[in-house]
């Protein structure tokens, strides 16, 4: 083989290297979950948000069926999984999270403390509240650059009908969390859960509490 | 008039030239160095950055100097194929060489271990190896240092103010001029709390309790971060401290702690290291 032909077979190499990088960068680029737009008009100009968590995502909607996870639902009424909301900016938010999953306890205690909504409260099952027993936590809905943290009560182990897959019906045993914020100025502001609820993960903070589209996400304020 | 040796002559182009950088350096460079003024152990370390930056501009200019005469002055004229003259050695160069770098690295040896032993800069208190205050000592002593004990947890710091009746907030609120007892832990992974303008960082790992020391002297805004990676969002651990007046710090106290009382019943008794039950998922 010339010279001139090792040359251009180590060029070729490289160039094919480059495409296959290429790819893998564009792939882990365009993986995760797609933004959704979730939000249906509330009074006033504000937003309704709806979400739900379940101790087991399904088949249905997810590849990891075990996995614990958000759910959200979109204006034509379907649940969708997604964790990265576009939501407007300025914007009183009116969020009502359906809570499916049993209790695990929150790591920190602190954090079963209700901050950052309107009032620094939340209803649960109707009834006001600004902080919940920590080991009643099932998971939490956290804004930190907000300052925004709603722990969210978890269903008991011996209440009758309860979920097995999500996106799991009204009518099985849930129960029902709502409080409203207000969304900042445009940006991109991280969400996550607080409470160690990855079953099976070393310290209950691997697989889908690391894993964007389970129990973290983005809200993308435009 | 005796003419200058070689020697001689880069001596006095190395003083006329360190002349310049050192005046140069000291004007424009040393007030931006890291980590800026904002602390006691912020200004130490800047020093330290300052020295270190003249001395090394002093070697610098010697190297430069020496290799820019060299090429100069030594450089071959005329093409040719012969070898060059012969390196015997040169005594005085090699006393010189080895006297000039021995004075330096045991300059920079004194002045380290001085700065290490006046506790200068490390975070690390009074002493390097500086004990806790005990509960009795607080007591007793006429400025204690405050003591706020910092919580790392996948993806945020909390803080627990131990010496305002140990309440937990989100917020890092310190009173300017007056030494900070920062206990530094973790409840999952091994996180950083760093603090880059006060000259802080200390390691928070799960089930110890690292002790670190500052005493910021501006108020103002401080930006704080993790510095360690931890997960998913270790980008996004990040949050803005404030160092406030003294009486302004009173007030954050009171407020605060009211608006977290309905949660610190729940708050373990403080330790310096947490073993927090579930580890693990219940399910």
């Amino acid at each position: 083989m010339s010279l001139l032909q090792k040359l251009a077979a180590i060029a070729a190499a490289l160039v094919v290297a480059g495409v296959l990088i290429g790819f893998y960068i564009v792939d882990i680029l365009m993986a995760g979950p797609k933004a959704l737009r979730p939000g249906t008009p509330g009074p006033n100009g504000s937003v309704n948000l709806t979400i739900q968590t379940v101790a087991a995502a399904g088949s249905t909607l997810t590849a990891n069926p075990s996995w614990v996870s958000y759910f959200v639902r979109d204006p034509s009424n379907q649940w969708r999984h997604s964790t990265i909301w576009t939501l407007p900016a300025h914007t009183l938010v009116h969020v009502t999270v359906y809570q499916f999953d049993g209790d695990s306890g929150l790591r920190n205690p602190f954090l079963a403390k209700v901050r950052g909504t309107v009032g620094n409260s939340m209803t649960v099952n109707g009834k006001a509240m600004n902080v919940l027993n920590p080991d009643d936590a099932s998971h939490t809905f956290a804004i930190p650059q907000l300052g925004l943290i709603v722990p969210l009560k978890g269903v008991a182990d011996n209440a009758p009908n309860q979920c097995d897959f999500g996106p799991c019906a009204l009518s099985t045993a849930h129960q029902t969390i709502t409080f409203s914020f207000y969304t900042p100025k445009k940006g991109r502001y991280r969400w996550q859960c607080f409470v160690p609820c990855a079953a099976g993960f070393l310290a209950g903070f691997g697989g889908p509490m690391q894993t964007l589209g389970y129990m973290d996400g983005f809200l993308n304020v435009v | 008039m005796r003419r200058l040796g070689h020697f001689e002559r880069v001596i006095v182009i190395w003083l006329v030239v360190s002349a310049i950088a050192m005046t140069l350096v000291a004007i424009f460079l040393t007030p931006i160095l890291p980590p800026g003024n904002g602390g006691a152990e912020a200004s130490s370390q800047r020093f330290d950055n300052e020295v270190l930056t003249l001395v090394s501009t002093l070697v610098c200019a010697l190297i430069f100097v020496y290799f820019g005469y060299v090429l100069i002055v030594f450089r071959q004229r005329r093409a040719t194929d012969g070898d060059g003259p012969p390196i015997r050695g040169h005594a005085r160069a090699q006393l010189v060489w080895v006297v000039t770098t021995t004075v330096t690295v045991l300059f920079l040896a004194a002045f380290g271990t001085y700065e290490l032993l006046g506790g200068a800069g490390g975070g690390q208190g009074a002493k390097p190896v500086f004990k806790s205050f005990s509960s009795d000592q607080l007591v007793s002593a006429k400025d204690p240092p405050l003591q706020v004990q910092v919580i790392a947890q996948q993806w945020q710091f909390t803080y627990r103010y131990v010496s305002n009746g140990g309440f937990e907030s989100a917020q890092f609120v310190l009173p300017a001029n007056r030494q900070v007892e920062l206990h530094v832990t973790s409840l999952d992974v091994i996180h950083s709390f760093w603090i880059p303008s006060l000259g802080v960082k200390a390691d928070a790992n799960p089930g110890f309790d690292n002790i670190a020391y500052l005493t910021p002297t501006k108020v103002g805004n401080v930006r704080i971060q993790c510095a360690e990676l931890c997960g998913l969002f270790h980008g996004y651990m990040f949050d803005t401290g404030r160092i406030v007046s003294p009486s302004a710090f009173a007030a954050f106290v009171k407020s605060q702690s009211q608006f977290v009382s309905p949660v610190t019943k729940y708050l373990p008794s403080f330790s310096g290291k947490y073993l927090p039950d579930p580890a693990f998922r219940a399910g």
